[in-house]
């Protein structure tokens, strides 16, 4: 059979290609080399006291016995790190009457989460640190907990910072002023209050973090387990007063990250102070019940929403209040405001409507902070959106399908602006929606499930429409004030022999940053693949950028990498012409070869070109200086951010007499835009799938009455495991992003997005012949059970 | 002699000397009683590969051959070890038997940040040591003590499975 040629039949043709990850190779032979394996000459280790207490004043520190255990280097609290290292807050300027109190490396005389670290012992093992950290004695004075958002939001009520009028880290409200008015006149109008509960990262490998401060250079050298390393430079060069050149973070490889991986932690900024006291490499690995205490995390939103609609199913308006606890301070440097924000924010995103009024409560508690996470704000949003659009669908007797393609903004309509005051640049809802409908085989999976019915077995059909925020320019976190980079940079060499070393901020936890970049690098400059080394993480070496959250490392890092790629072809150009006495528009480079742009006859390698710049520059033309190394940085302009959409589907099966909840098929219809790597977006796409599953119907961080985490291991906390996933089916829409040449958008979050809202829907018409209704997630079988009013 | 006297030791910081063969060679180590056999192949031998998730048995990452058996090296002390036989992943990675399992990973991207992978394969090597044609139900089984928060499982099952059916076409040899 001789398909057609395409454009990847061209030799180089990597962008579209699904090769495999060139790192992959190493972490499969278990030589990957993650922070927590870091072994340095002279290294400490460092183990944290953490307190038993959600709320309670610090009386007195006895360390005495700990400081004489053999082995023990030292032993800090909270006032020896707040002597070297300076407060930090979590508030960002444009949230405007945000506020967080100042936060330390360890605190001075109050605990206000139970597992905040209090005491940090440095010994030879972290065996004998630990033993050192049984021998501290802390008094402790309980003060009153807030532990759930009603008491937080009582007046009155016990409050998380003492001195504070309330317990409220911010509000905020979107209101276009004419939504009573379309309520009035709704022919229809859905309601529900909607709960979704705390569950975190638990990334495989805890966090890690190596601090190694050498005192004769002067020089703060921190090998740190995170996405972002040039925000971790910024930060430990202010904090500690180190010049920023003189901070090197690298991070190598990363055991997954998901965006917990990017906050500041009082244990790592805690790390750093005490290599700098001790002038040895300290290493901390937190383990997996610290991970649960201390890594941050995320969603813990209860949302009342309602919507209207015209007598036909036109949705007329959108009416919501998400309140959302966020711990006892909003995480730095980004802070905890930034998912409910996107909540209010993303609710409606894929429908056209003009009414939209949103009000958003961020209030403190006494536990652990939440922050961003994979899909930050996404999942909560999509929920409410498409739980009130089967509810309205239901009401008018529609089929789920149908009131979407009714309402969805049209493929053809864009540029669009949300009520919320997002710009879409093009979206393909229409597209994806048909394209989904063929994918799940509606139509017969509705004729099984009535069948089934009969014979009292309940499967549900679920479909959520969803819209992503990836690309973000310096709209996001930039305005705020933070030094967080919404550009990113490359340095591309041309090498002695021909090949290309590639040094790029974007950087690499798995999802494929490494293959991509090299993929786009290749293509644009005419070599093999396997001739472009990519290098990422360091900042010693690699320029600084924004590196990887937010779906930003094809969209940004690529272009980025594609600029710089094709600068460097011009001057290798520049050079082969003067070499070959032509005009550099009439050459090119195939498999490393200039050749002749029009006929593609071979003219010379270009490793021959780089052997006479390097080693004989004396035969160029007088004059010539080659510029086979060249930086470029790219900054995202036009749409603040580059919005993807997409749909997902599935079908299950709900056990009425036990609730548990059976996944049989998933289905998503996606468009990031232009495809670098089909196989990477597949699997970013199933990986963030069963995340979504997870929260949808596992994950949930329990707390007792007092604040305690009560489920704080891999045992309790229940994360998705191969045999309650479903294999995926996946299809994709291509609607590439004008406002950049390579047309790439983010993928990352897109599975996360919807899939709970995906299993909420699905579970609910399982249970729709029983007239039981679900409206939390996790969708537990306890709360099946109990929607059954079995339990 | 240092200064300090020997009263100042207490039971955690005597050591017991255990004799392994690892990756088929003899190695003696000096252990605390309380170190688990991960800690020791992770901070006395540097082999680093094998990883530590949970520490608790629930996550699969410190999966290694002992006896020719997959267990979890965080729950097992490093002293329970002593005269046994451990193949972590850089001795299975040298010897070849995870080529196969290896090269269809590598293909199908069956791993993203690469954190869970030497277990997966460990487990996975037992799994089609056991049963030369599993069905995909039992391999989602199999794999029910190993947990990867990136992959979403489905290329790593799809991965095992393509191996396990090149083996039984190629006449079952492995």
């Amino acid at each position: 059979m001789s398909a057609p040629l395409t454009s990847l039949d061209r030799p180089n043709s990597y962008i579209g290609r699904s090769v495999p990850r060139p790192n992959a190779k190493r972490l499969l032979a278990g030589r990957g080399r993650y922070v927590s394996d870091l072994r340095l000459p002279r290294m400490l280790h460092a183990a944290f006291l953490r307190s038993p207490h959600a709320h309670a004043r610090i009386v007195a520190i006895n360390t005495d016995e700990a400081r004489t255990l053999e082995g023990v280097h030292l032993v800090a609290t909270g006032g020896d790190l707040a002597k070297i290292c300076t407060p930090w807050i979590g508030t960002l300027d444009h949230f405007k009457g945000m506020t967080s109190a100042p936060q330390l490396p360890l605190p001075l005389d109050r605990v206000v989460w139970a597992g905040q670290a209090v005491v940090a012992v440095v010994a030879e093992s972290r065996a004998i640190a630990e033993d050192a950290l049984e021998l501290i004695e802390v008094d402790y004075e309980d003060l009153p907990v807030v532990v759930d958002i009603d008491s937080a939001r009582e007046a009155g009520g016990p409050l998380v910072n003492p001195g504070s009028a309330n317990n409220t880290c911010f509000r905020s409200q979107l209101d276009n002023g004419t939504v009573d008015d379309a309520f009035a006149n709704a022919a229809h109008v859905v309601e529900e209050e909607f709960s979704f509960g705390r569950h975190t990262a638990v990334t495989l490998e805890p966090r890690a973090i190596v601090a190694d401060y050498d005192p004769a250079a002067g020089m703060l050298t921190v090998h740190h387990a995170t996405q972002t390393p040039y925000q971790f430079q910024d930060l430990y060069s202010r904090h500690y007063g180190i010049a920023e050149a003189r901070v090197r973070v690298i991070a190598t490889d990363i055991g997954g990250s998901f965006g917990m991986k990017l906050h500041v932690y009082h244990e790592d900024m805690a790390v750093v102070g005490l290599s700098i006291l001790l002038g040895r490499p300290v290493k901390y690995v937190a383990d997996r019940i610290e991970s649960f205490v201390s890594d941050i995390h995320a969603r813990d939103h209860r949302v009342r929403a309602r919507m209207a609609l015209d007598s036909r199913g036109e949705i007329l308006a959108m009416d919501v209040l998400d309140l959302t606890s966020i711990g006892a301070f909003s995480t730095y440097p980004r802070t905890s405001v930034v998912e409910g924000n996107q909540v209010i924010r993303l609710i409606g995103a894929p429908y056209r409507f003009k009414n939209y009024r949103a009000t958003l409560e961020v209030i403190f508690q006494n536990k652990v902070q939440t922050s961003q996470y994979r899909a930050v704000g996404h999942p909560i949003a999509c929920a409410v959106t498409e739980r009130l659009v089967d509810l309205a669908a239901a009401k008018l007797g529609l089929d789920p399908f149908a009131i979407r393609a009714q309402n969805v903004i049209a493929d053809d309509a864009y540029p669009q602006t949300s009520p919320t005051g997002y710009r879409f640049e093009a979206l393909s809802h229409q597209a994806c929606l048909k394209r989904l409908h063929e994918l799940m085989n509606y139509g017969a999976l509705r004729v099984e499930q009535a069948d089934l019915r009969k014979r009292s077995v309940y499967r549900g059909i679920g479909i959520a429409t969803f819209v992503e925020i990836t690309n973000p320019s310096p709209a996001f976190y930039g305005v705020g004030g933070a030094r967080i980079s919404s550009q990113d940079g490359a340095i591309l060499s041309l090498t002695p022999s021909g090949e290309v070393r590639c040094l790029i901020s974007v950087t690499e936890q798995g999802q494929g940053t490494e293959a991509i970049i090299s993929q786009i690098v290749a293509d644009q400059l005419g070599l093999a693949q396997e001739h472009v080394k990519v290098i990422t993480g360091d900042t010693e070496v690699t320029p600084h950028g924004g590196a990887t959250w937010a779906c930003r490392g094809a969209g940004i890092g690529g272009e980025t990498a594609l600029q710089a790629a094709r600068a460097l072809k011009r001057n290798i150009l520049e050079i082969a012409a003067l070499i070959l006495q032509e005009q550099p528009s009439a050459l090119d480079i195939i498999d490393g070869e200039v050749v002749d742009a029009g006929t593609r006859n071979q003219r010379l390698p270009i490793a021959e070109i780089a052997r006479i710049a390097y080693f004989r520059s004396d035969t160029l033309p007088p004059g010539t200086q080659a510029q086979l190394t060249v930086s470029h940085h790219f900054a995202p302009q036009g749409y603040p951010f580059a919005f993807t959409n997409g749909i997902q589907g599935c079908s299950l099966e709900v056990d009425v007499e036990t609730g548990f909840v059976k996944l049989l098929k998933h289905f998503i219809v996606e468009d990031c835009g232009r495809v670098i790597n089909p196989m990477l977006v597949d699997e970013q796409l199933r990986g963030g799938i069963v995340q979504g599953l997870g929260a949808a119907l596992f994950e949930e961080c329990r707390y007792s009455e007092t604040g305690q985490l009560m489920n704080g291991s891999l045992a309790d906390y229940l994360v998705p495991m191969p045999m309650e996933m479903p294999d995926i089916v996946i299809a994709h829409v291509e609607t590439p992003t004008a406002d950049t040449e390579l047309g790439a958008k983010g993928v990352g979050e897109a599975g996360t997005a919807a899939a709970s809202a995906c299993v909420l829907n699905a579970v609910n018409d399982a249970l729709a012949p029983f007239g039981a209704t679900i409206n939390a997630v996790p969708i537990t079988p306890a709360r099946v059970l109990k929607a059954l009013k079995r339990f | 002699m240092s200064g300090f006297e020997d009263s100042l030791l207490d039971e955690v910081d005597e050591t017991v000397r255990i004799r392994l063969v690892v990756n088929g060679r003899k190695v003696v180590c000096e252990v605390a009683p309380r170190h688990t056999l991960v800690d020791c192949l992770r901070d006395t031998l540097e082999l680093t590969g094998t990883h530590a998730g949970c520490e608790m048995g629930a996550c699969g990452a410190c999966l290694v051959q002992l006896d020719g058996r997959a267990v979890h090296s965080c729950l097992v002390f490093a002293v329970q070890a002593d005269g046994a036989t451990v193949n972590t992943i850089e001795g299975l990675t040298e010897s070849g038997v995870l080529a196969e399992l290896q090269a269809e990973f590598h293909r199908r991207n069956a791993l993203q940040c690469g954190f869970c992978t030497p277990g997966m394969l460990v487990n996975a090597h037992e799994l089609l040591s056991r049963v030369a044609q599993p069905s995909r139900e039992e391999i989602r089984d199999a794999l029910s003590g190993n947990y990867c928060r990136c992959t979403g499982y489905e290329a790593i099952i799809d991965a095992i499975d393509t191996v396990a059916k090149a083996r039984s076409e190629n006449g079952g040899a492995t």
